[in-house]
């Protein structure tokens, strides 16, 4: 089968997966398998980190993004954002375990003092203690209302970031789930980011059928398609094994393009399930909501 | 000294769009550009086009002039959110009904983007970005890097954007600038009642941005808009100066300056 090409048109977004795989919980649909003993990628040292957002500004970088794993297991980390915030608008992507009232103090600081944006994505996937424990652990629920409720009383506002591990059709009531039990933990206006489970990981396992479901992009379906909608068009991830294409295929080998940025290939075969989710849903892994209802279909009214 | 009148997306405030015609008029320009998105948002949507056509303002299309002129079920706002969405197709709607055919040829017949060359100055005029009619270019989501960048692209000294709804404008590397023109239609999130258009005054030697705040009717035109039956949210917005739609897609820093 002959697979579509996707060509990076411009570095929009670059991403950091600055603990590598090394994550603090170990959820039970983790997209890349991050967990305590998770160490197929390793830390990014602050001179790489340092290296690759100069790269980045000479290409015209829009926005910097930091993941893992858990990036605040890096003891670096806040020296990192502030590297990256005085050059550009940086989104944190964390499960929100390490906000301690000190590091929350800190993160307001660093948001208060710089011109641009910063991020804070926190992890919730559901709104009860219940349903978001079996997902994500022990414990979590009520460990990350505490870390969202710090932040909150800073001014931050953070992004609370919920994987759909239901049907579609109970979007609404699960989105009036999450905001009142934000609101009880004192988020008065909660920013809510939905995003599709991934067929990638340990999903895989934890829901068989979403891999077996799952079909492959074809040249016929990016006709007339915004290409824009595809990660691969606008981003790129670093880790410490080298350049991958996006976030989401860092179990995919072939989805390594270089060692660095600059020397990282232009172009990537769109071969990998996973692609689908961005052509159903946009670029989810930006900060604005997916397109959970699906691409608008453009009819006369 | 050449003086340009720089109007955002106008969202049918027509009575906006009239006071700051007349302030125009008092301050003396050379141009009067309109940078697209003629209706949404507000009352009675014809009530702009004589406006613009009797005092030569130069339009280009917005994304939803864009969708108007070519029939399109959507507004092409970029929102993501279901909140958002229902608000916007509420919107786009009423704006569709109640547009005259004549008008919606009329949008067809504008241009994507304007280039000037003023003073030596190259200038582009567009809706969201060079790059992309609905793309959102944000104070704080724009990085030097990335504007330099449109800046090339565009082969410009100057870039002037709409389409957020909020006013901003940067100073970059030699000499060129980048202006989100603000918008009449809807007040910033500000909590003030007040709308801005920018005014570029070019030397051959200098460009200066000037916000013009327009103080205007903005209770005759909640009035209107409950006429019209228009969302209660909408008119909320238009008296407090607070959004109370379309906030998803705004990023952090714009967002905790709001009240919602």
């Amino acid at each position: 089968m002959k697979f579509p090409f996707a060509e990076l048109v411009h570095l929009d977004n670059l991403w950091f997966q600055v603990t590598g795989t090394l994550c603090n919980l170990s959820c039970t649909h983790c997209f890349n398998r991050s967990g305590p003993q998770a160490r197929s990628f390793g830390f990014l040292t602050l001179a790489q980190v340092q290296e690759e957002l100069e790269t980045a500004v000479r290409a015209g970088v829009k926005e910097i993004f930091f993941t893992g794993g858990e990036p605040f297991l890096h003891p670096q980390l806040p020296e990192m954002l502030e590297l990256s915030l005085a050059v550009a608008p940086t989104t944190v992507l964390t499960n929100g375990m390490l906000i301690s009232n000190r590091l929350a103090d800190r993160m307001a600081e660093m948001e208060r003092k710089a011109r641009y944006s910063l991020e804070i994505r926190v992890s919730l996937d559901g709104w009860t203690e219940a349903s978001n424990d079996a997902l994500r652990g022990r414990g979590v629920f009520k460990q990350v209302l505490a870390a969202i409720e710090r932040l909150c009383q800073r001014g931050l506002l953070p992004l609370v970031t919920v994987v759909r591990t239901w049907d579609e059709g109970e979007d609404q009531a699960a989105l009036e789930g999450f905001g009142s039990v934000l609101k009880a933990a004192g988020y008065a206006r909660p920013r809510i980011k939905l995003l599709p489970a991934l067929p990638l990981g340990r999903e895989l396992e934890r829901s068989p059928q979403a891999g077996a479901e799952s079909s492959l992009l074809s040249e016929e379906m990016l006709e007339g398609f915004d290409r824009d909608l595809l990660m691969c068009s606008n981003s790129r991830l670093v880790t410490d094994r080298g350049v991958w294409v996006c976030p989401l295929l860092v179990e995919i080998p072939a989805a390594r393009l270089g060692a660095r940025l600059q020397d990282a290939a232009p172009t990537y075969e769109l071969k990998h399930p996973a692609c689908m989710s961005c052509y159903h849903y946009g670029t989810i892994c930006g900060n604005v909501s997916a397109l959970i209802e699906g691409p608008a279909e453009l009819k006369r009214p | 000294m050449t003086r340009l009148a720089l109007l955002g997306g106008i969202y049918s405030n027509y009575r906006a769009l009239e006071t700051a015609l007349r302030q125009i008029e008092q301050r003396g320009a050379d141009g009067i550009y309109c940078l697209g998105d003629l209706g949404a948002f507000g009352p009675y949507p014809d009530r702009v086009y004589p406006l613009l056509r009797s005092r030569g303002v130069e339009c280009i299309q917005g994304n939803y002039d864009n969708s108007l002129a070519g029939g399109l079920a959507d507004c092409q706002c970029g929102y993501t959110d279901p909140r958002d969405n229902y608000f916007a197709r509420l919107s786009y709607a009423y704006t569709f009904e109640n547009t005259s055919v004549e008008n919606k040829a009329w949008l067809a017949s504008l241009p994507m983007t304007r280039r000037l060359e003023v003073e030596g100055w190259r200038i582009l005029l567009c809706h969201g970005s060079p790059r992309k009619l609905n793309e959102f270019l944000w104070e704080s989501t724009s990085s030097d890097a990335f504007l330099e960048y449109l800046l090339r692209l565009a082969d410009a000294d100057i870039v002037a954007v709409t389409h957020t709804g909020i006013k901003w404008h940067r100073r970059l590397s030699a000499g060129r600038q980048f202006i989100n023109v603000g918008v009449l239609g809807r007040p910033e999130n500000n909590g003030l009642t007040h709308v801005v258009y920018a005014e570029l005054s070019l030397e051959r030697d200098a460009a200066k941005v000037e916000f013009v705040p327009v103080e205007y009717d903005f209770r005759a035109l909640a009035a209107d808009m409950a006429e019209e039956k228009l969302p209660p949210e909408f008119i909320e917005t238009i008296l407090t100066g607070w959004w109370t739609t379309c906030l998803e897609i705004l990023p952090h820093k714009e967002r905790a300056h709001g009240r919602f």
